[in-house]
C-alpha cells in the first residue's frame, strides 16, 4: 500500500531535511554533544555557542531579543509555564483569569487545574466566526484580573485573532497577556518588539522543527516574573531547570531560520492550493466553511460535509491524511468543543475535515483530494437516510430524537 | 480508529442499501439514534405472506462500525421471522465484526433498529 497523502500539517509537521542534517551534529562523539552548562570545556563551549545561535534565530523571527526566549519541551510546557507560572508568583494581585473557550487544551486544563487551586477562569465565547470581540474581553477584564490568555491562530479552525487589539487592551487594564503561538509562527508576521504581548508560547513541530522542543517568550521591558515550574539548576535564568538539549534546541533554531527567509513566498504557494482545494469544491450542495475566511493562515481548511459523519469520510478518503472534529476520533465521543464554541450544531461539528496545506504539499495532492471527496461524500450521502430527508424537505431539526 | 477486516469490508461493500415503501403493511421501519451524537440509522424489513423477513435495506448516517452494524444487520435478519430477528443481540453482532469497546454503542444502535422495525410492523398489523 502507498503511503497516504500528508494533509494534516497543523498536526504537526516533518522535520525539514535541512534541520534534521544539522541536528545530527550534536549527538555523537564526532559531533558537538557537550553540555551547554559546562563552561570549562571545549565541548561545552561549543555546544553553548549552538545554542547561542539557535536562541538568537528563534528571537529574530518573532522580533524578540534572545534573551527573552525560554526553551521549554513544547508549546504545551510553555502554556503551563506561563499560565502557572504568572498566577502563582502574582495571586496577591488577583486570583482571575481570562481565557477563550477555542483555547487549546494545553491552556484550558491549565486553567482548570488553576481553577482547583482556588483561581476563578472566565472562558469567553468566541463569535460565530471563531474571532474574540473585543467588548466581551472589556467586560470581562475586572479588578482582580491578572491574565489575559488568547491563542493567535486556532488549531482547528486557523483564524488568526488581533493580538495586538487584545494586548492594548489588557495594557490599558495592566493585565498580563499570554499569546498561545504553536499554529502562528512562521506563518504569520510577528513582531514582538512592537506587539503588546508579555508572554507567547511557541513549538517546534509545528514548523518542520523536532517535537519535544518549544520555547516561551518572556518579555524583559518591564520585566515579567514567572514561579518556575520545573526545578533544578537553575537553568534559563530560573525559569526552567533541565539540561538544554542542543539537538533539538538547534533544530529549532533552524526550523525558524528557514521560515524567517521563506515565510513570504511559502505562504502564498500554500495559499494558491488551499484556494484551489476550496475552489475544488464549488457547486457541491450543503458544505459550511468554519471558521472566518479572511483572518485565517493561508494553510488551513476546515470544512463541514453535512449529512456525512466526519469519522466515515476519513476513513473513505483514506488516501489523504486528514483531521476531523467529529466524536468518532476523539476518545471521548464528544464533537470538537472548537466548532461547538462557534455555535454550530453537533451534526456539523460531527461532519467537519479538517485540511492542513504546508511546504510539502502539491497541486496534484490537491487535485486528487478533491476528486476524492467528491466521489466518496456523494458515496456516503446516498448512503445516509439524513441526506434523503433532507431531499425530501424534511427539516432534521425539528424531529425528536432519541439521545443516547 | 483501525478496523478490523469485516468492518472495512461492510464498509466499503455494503449490503442491502436502499428504501422500502414505509407506508406499505408489511413493511417495518426503526429509525433510530440522534444526528448530534453522530449516528442515525434506518432500518427497512418486509415480510412475505409466511412472516418471513424477505427484504431488508438500510440507510445509516455514522462512522464506519455503524454502517458496518447496519449492513451485517440486514444479512443476518432476511430469512428469519420477526421472533428469531427479535433475537439478535449487540453483543453477536461486535463480536462478529470485532469491534472495539468504544464502537459497542454501533451495535446497540444495531439492535435497537431491528426491534424498532418489527415494533412497526406490529402497530400496523
Amino acid at each position: 500500500m502507498s503511503t497516504p497523502t500528508y494533509m494534516d500539517y497543523s498536526a504537526t509537521t516533518p522535520v525539514d531535511k535541512r534541520v534534521a542534517e544539522k541536528m545530527m551534529k550534536y549527538l555523537t562523539m564526532d559531533g558537538d554533544f557537550g553540555n551547554p552548562a559546562s563552561n570549562s570545556h571545549y565541548y561545552g563551549w561549543q555546544a553553548d555557542d549552538a545554542v547561542k545561535k539557535a536562541r538568537k534565530q528563534v528571537a529574530d523571527l518573532i522580533g524578540a531579543d534572545p534573551k527573552e526566549i525560554v526553551w521549554t519541551s513544547g508549546a504545551t510546557e510553555s502554556n503551563n509555564l506561563a499560565i502557572k507560572g504568572i498566577a502563582h508568583f502574582y495571586h496577591k494581585k488577583g486570583k482571575r483569569i481570562i481565557t477563550l473557550k477555542t483555547e487549546h487544551k494545553a491552556v484550558l486544563d491549565t486553567c482548570r487545574q488553576l481553577e482547583r487551586e482556588g483561581y476563578e477562569v472566565d472562558y469567553l465565547d468566541p463569535m460565530p466566526n471563531g474571532l474574540l470581540d473585543l467588548n466581551v474581553l472589556k467586560t470581562a477584564i475586572r479588578e482582580d484580573t491578572i491574565l489575559v490568555s488568547i491563542m493567535h491562530v486556532n488549531n482547528e479552525i486557523g483564524v488568526i485573532q488581533d493580538i495586538e487589539a487584545i494586548g492594548n487592551l489588557c495594557r490599558q487594564s495592566k493585565v498580563f497577556f499570554h499569546v498561545d503561538a504553536a499554529q502562528s509562527a512562521g506563518k504569520v508576521d510577528i513582531n514582538l518588539s512592537e506587539l503588546p504581548v508579555d508572554l507567547m508560547s511557541f513549538s517546534a513541530h509545528k514548523i518542520y522543527g523536532p517535537k519535544g522542543m518549544g520555547a516561551l517568550y518572556v518579555q524583559r521591558k518591564p520585566r515579567i516574573r514567572l514561579e518556575a515550574q520545573m526545578h533544578g539548576g537553575g537553568h534559563e535564568r530560573g525559569m526552567r531547570s533541565g539540561t538544554l538539549a542542543t539537538h533539538q534546541i538547534v533544530g529549532m533554531g533552524e526550523a525558524f531560520a528557514i521560515a524567517q527567509a521563506e515565510m513570504g513566498e511559502e505562504n502564498i504557494k500554500i495559499r494558491a492550493l488551499r484556494d484551489r482545494l476550496l475552489a475544488g469544491f464549488d457547486g457541491m450542495e450543503e458544505v459550511v466553511i468554519n471558521g472566518d475566511m479572511d483572518a485565517r493562515i493561508p494553510g488551513n481548511l476546515n470544512i463541514s460535509f453535512n449529512y456525512v459523519e466526519g469519522e466515515s469520510l476519513m476513513m473513505a478518503i483514506n488516501k489523504i491524511a486528514v483531521s476531523s472534529g467529529s466524536a468518532c476520533t476523539s476518545s471521548s465521543l464528544e464533537p470538537s468543543y472548537v466548532l461547538r464554541a462557534l455555535g454550530l450544531t453537533d451534526e456539523l461539528a460531527h461532519s467537519s475535515i479538517r485540511f492542513t496545506i504546508g511546504r510539502y504539499t502539491t497541486e496534484q495532492d490537491v487535485d486528487m483530494a478533491i476528486d476524492l471527496v467528491r466521489e466518496k461524500v456523494q458515496k456516503l450521502r446516498d448512503l445516509s437516510p439524513l441526506w434523503d430527508m433532507f431531499k425530501e424537505g424534511i427539516d432534521i431539526s425539528k424531529i425528536e430524537w432519541a439521545a443516547h | 480508529m483501525a478496523y478490523g477486516e469485516k468492518v472495512m469490508d461492510h464498509y466499503e461493500n455494503p449490503r442491502n442499501v436502499g428504501v422500502l415503501d414505509k407506508d406499505a403493511k408489511n413493511v417495518g421501519t426503526g429509525m433510530v439514534g440522534a444526528p448530534a451524537c453522530g449516528d442515525v440509522m434506518r432500518l427497512q424489513i418486509q415480510v412475505n405472506d409466511d412472516g418471513i423477513i424477505e427484504e431488508a435495506k438500510f440507510k445509516t448516517y455514522g462512522c464506519g462500525s455503524a454502517i458496518a452494524s447496519s449492513s451485517l444487520l440486514t444479512e443476518w435478519v432476511k430469512g428469519k421471522t420477526l421472533d428469531e430477528a427479535a433475537l439478535i443481540k449487540n453483543t453477536d453482532i461486535a463480536e462478529e465484526l470485532a469491534l472495539p469497546p468504544v464502537k459497542v454503542h454501533c451495535s446497540v444502535l444495531a439492535e435497537d433498529a431491528i426491534k424498532a422495525a418489527i415494533q412497526d410492523i406490529k402497530d400496523k398489523a
